[in-house]
């Protein structure tokens, strides 16, 4: 499949941090076409394995995270609507006209209203999180039955196919990066690999890169790539981006190891494959931060897929960069071999 | 009732074709014609008085008006959109309903005066995926009509949510009411340009003439949180929406009370609309030619102009009984 099919699939399925049972599932069935092992661990992380040929050869974890953002009911008013808290951070502008699902009793069909201009006090402030509901279209009393303070509530945006290899999603981070993951395994499935081949899919990325640190805490691997993505250029936005279509982004910096950095920026160059380098003077906010520094400390590396408006109910981005970063980690896994050091 | 197919249909102003098309496939009717502006009329001929009855064809929704560079759509709106709720959405442009999206500037990106403020329609633009201007040029073209994304979908207790029900709920209820016999010489006026000040409707009943009209329509309703009683304007669910004055037109009273009584002598859910704003096709109506008597009978409809208009199925058939019954009884009733 291409990554463009994988996302489309990925974001079919709903996973916001904390309640991501239902695109683990899903993550599952995917990673099973390509690995030997399947296994969860205690916070919900989906780790799979595909064993290599020689178990002397350093092992390596590539990994994206699965959550998305989400709202949490948070209150019912007396006209039977939602009030809700946010699960991650995003802007409040993007909600109002927004269709949802409330994960209730029942799975409920729902849309986050707003006043008519006529009832609005103040028209040069945004709105905010708070002034806002979900109205799903029964009284107070039908409404307290079906839903609870604390139920899950999904953004009903889906996969759309923009022009050519351009798409748009609610999630494509990072469920962009976990294209690029599956179609990693997808590249190196049927060759003979030496070292072991760790896929894994975090929880919780969102709220604090929380999945990534038992994940890396509990498989321990010879070194690890986290792919994420990072912000693309569109029409009001030049700087801290990077444009679509011109290949996956890779990160130099504290956060990444230089000498492994250093080798995928050399068989990109080798292989022909279009790059572009971002420097990050420390955190890059990805759980790259977490998975350095993890155990004994992980040689990480980081690679990010250009993505526009990033946090709104469409992300938009080129399917190409998916292909590119996971063509990329391909030629780097098949590159590592016994012995090789990545040390200092 | 056709709602669902007629508000699937994407006719923003001045680009009413989809729905012009679906209304002449589906009328019921002794003769059909359309006039200069693209208004839609269905005669059923009677003896009696001449009755315009009128529902307008178009939505509201957006028209590129530049293609960058980059290959972004930038556009203005047709008819009146709050920009609020462009931010981050799905639109479907032209007729083959290409893709594209309204993006918004990552809030990481934001600075803290960008994130309090609201969004201005001048920094918005749709992205659909497009290289550069030469590839968005094979696709779009300037003057391009585009909508909102917005799939009828039922929910809720009895509940419809969609875009354009204001007013393809009133295009619907027309389309039902001409299945039956009347005595009236009863015109169904489907008109065009309602959103950009009832310029359709103005042409039609200078053509028509009528001796009386009805106005059916989408209604403001505004009965969600946060919102005092008396500012609601209607309540979803409490019935046809009835309009005493609004910022276009003052209702004849004898023409008032007389749905009022029909309404009483038949059982049928009414409401008085609580504002004295906004305006439809009756105010161009009751002031053409020598002066028509009118009334407006509506649908409440939340979060109007919007992808996720939502309105309630037992007003919209309360507005059906009660135009039926009022088109029934006006030739015994002493207004003209």
């Amino acid at each position: 499949m291409t990554a463009s099919e994988y996302l489309k699939i990925l974001d079919g399925e709903f996973g916001v941090s904390g309640s991501e049972g239902k695109v683990a599932q899903c993550v599952k069935k995917l990673f099973s076409e390509f690995c030997d092992e399947i296994t969860t661990d205690n916070l919900g992380n989906v780790i799979g394995i595909k064993k290599g040929t020689n178990p002397s050869s350093p092992s390596l974890m590539i990994e994206a995270h699965m959550d998305e953002l989400g709202l949490m009911v948070s209150g019912i008013t007396d006209e039977g609507s939602l009030k809700f808290v946010s699960i991650g951070g995003f802007d409040a502008k993007i909600l109002p006209g927004t269709e949802v699902t409330v994960w209730g009793e029942e799975k409920l069909f729902g849309v986050i209203g707003f006043m008519p201009p006529h009832l609005i006090a103040d028209r040069t402030k945004a709105v905010k999180l708070d002034e806002l509901c979900v109205d799903i279209g029964f009284s107070k009393e039908i409404t307290e039955k079906k839903v609870s303070v604390g139920d899950i509530i999904t953004f009903n945006t889906g996969f759309t196919q923009l022009d050519s290899t351009m798409v748009a999603s609610r999630c494509i981070d990072d469920r962009g990066g976990l294209a690029a993951v599956l179609r990693t395994l997808e590249l190196l499935c049927g060759k003979n690999i030496e070292n072991d081949i760790i896929a894994v899919a975090t929880v919780q990325e969102e709220v604090g890169l929380r999945g990534a640190k038992t994940a890396a805490a509990h498989i321990k691997p010879s070194c690890a790539i986290a792919l994420d993505v990072c912000h693309g250029t569109s029409l009001d936005v030049s700087e801290e981006a990077f444009p679509c279509g011109k290949g996956p982004v890779i990160s130099i910096g504290p956060n990444l190891h230089s000498k492994m950095t250093r080798r995928i920026i050399d068989l990109a160059k080798c292989n022909n494959i279009d790059f572009q380098i971002e420097v990050c003077q420390s955190n890059t906010g990805t759980d790259a931060w977490e998975i350095q520094v993890s155990g004994a400390g992980v040689p990480t590396a980081l690679l990010s897929v250009p993505v526009r408006y990033m946090h709104g109910n469409f992300e938009v981005a080129d399917t190409l960069d998916m292909e590119s970063a996971a063509k990329l980690i391909s030629e780097f896994a098949v590159s590592l071999k016994e012995g090789d050091c990545l040390c200092w | 009732m056709l709602v669902k197919e007629l508000a699937s249909l994407n006719a923003p102003s001045g680009f009413e074709d989809e729905v012009r098309d679906f209304i002449r496939n589906h009328a019921n009717c002794d003769e059909i014609y359309t006039d200069t502006m693209g208004n839609l009329i269905c005669h059923k001929k009677g003896n009696g008085k001449k009755v315009m009855v009128a529902a307008h064809m178009d939505e509201v929704g957006l028209i590129i008006t530049e293609i960058t560079e980059q290959g972004f759509l930038k556009f203005a709106t047709l008819g009146g959109i709050e920009t609020a709720v462009l931010v981050s959405k799905r639109v479907l442009i032209g007729k083959d309903k290409l893709c594209g999206i309204i993006g918004t500037k990552a809030v990481h990106l934001q600075k803290p005066e960008e994130i309090n403020s609201p969004a201005k329609i001048k920094d918005l633009y749709i992205d659909i995926g497009a290289k550069d201007k030469e590839s968005a040029e094979k696709l779009v073209s300037l003057g391009d009509f585009a909508v909102f994304d917005g799939e009828y979908t039922p929910f809720g207790d009895n509940l419809i949510k969609s875009k354009a029900l204001d007013d393809r709920v009133g295009c619907a209820i027309l389309l039902e009411l001409m299945k039956e016999e009347y005595d009236s010489d009863i015109y169904f006026t489907f008109t065009v340009q309602e959103e950009l000040g009832c310029r359709g409707a103005l042409v039609a009943a200078g053509n028509i003439n009528p001796d009386i009209a009805l106005v059916i329509e989408g209604t403001t309703c505004s009965d969600v949180y946060g919102s005092e009683p008396h500012t609601q304007v209607t309540n979803l669910g409490k019935g046809a929406v009835m309009t005493a004055v609004d910022g276009a037109a003052i209702s004849d009273k004898g023409y008032y009370d007389f749905i009022m009584n029909t309404a009483k002598e038949n059982g049928i859910k009414l409401q008085i609309k609580k504002t004295t704003m906004g305006g439809t096709d009756a105010g161009v109506i009751q002031r053409s030619g020598c002066g028509v008597k009118t009334a407006v009978l509506a649908v409440p409809c939340r979060y109007i102009h919007s992808p996720v208009s939502v309105m309630h199925n037992e007003d919209a058939e309360s507005v059906y009984l009660l135009s039926k019954a009022v088109l029934k009884n006006i030739e015994r009733s002493n207004l003209v």
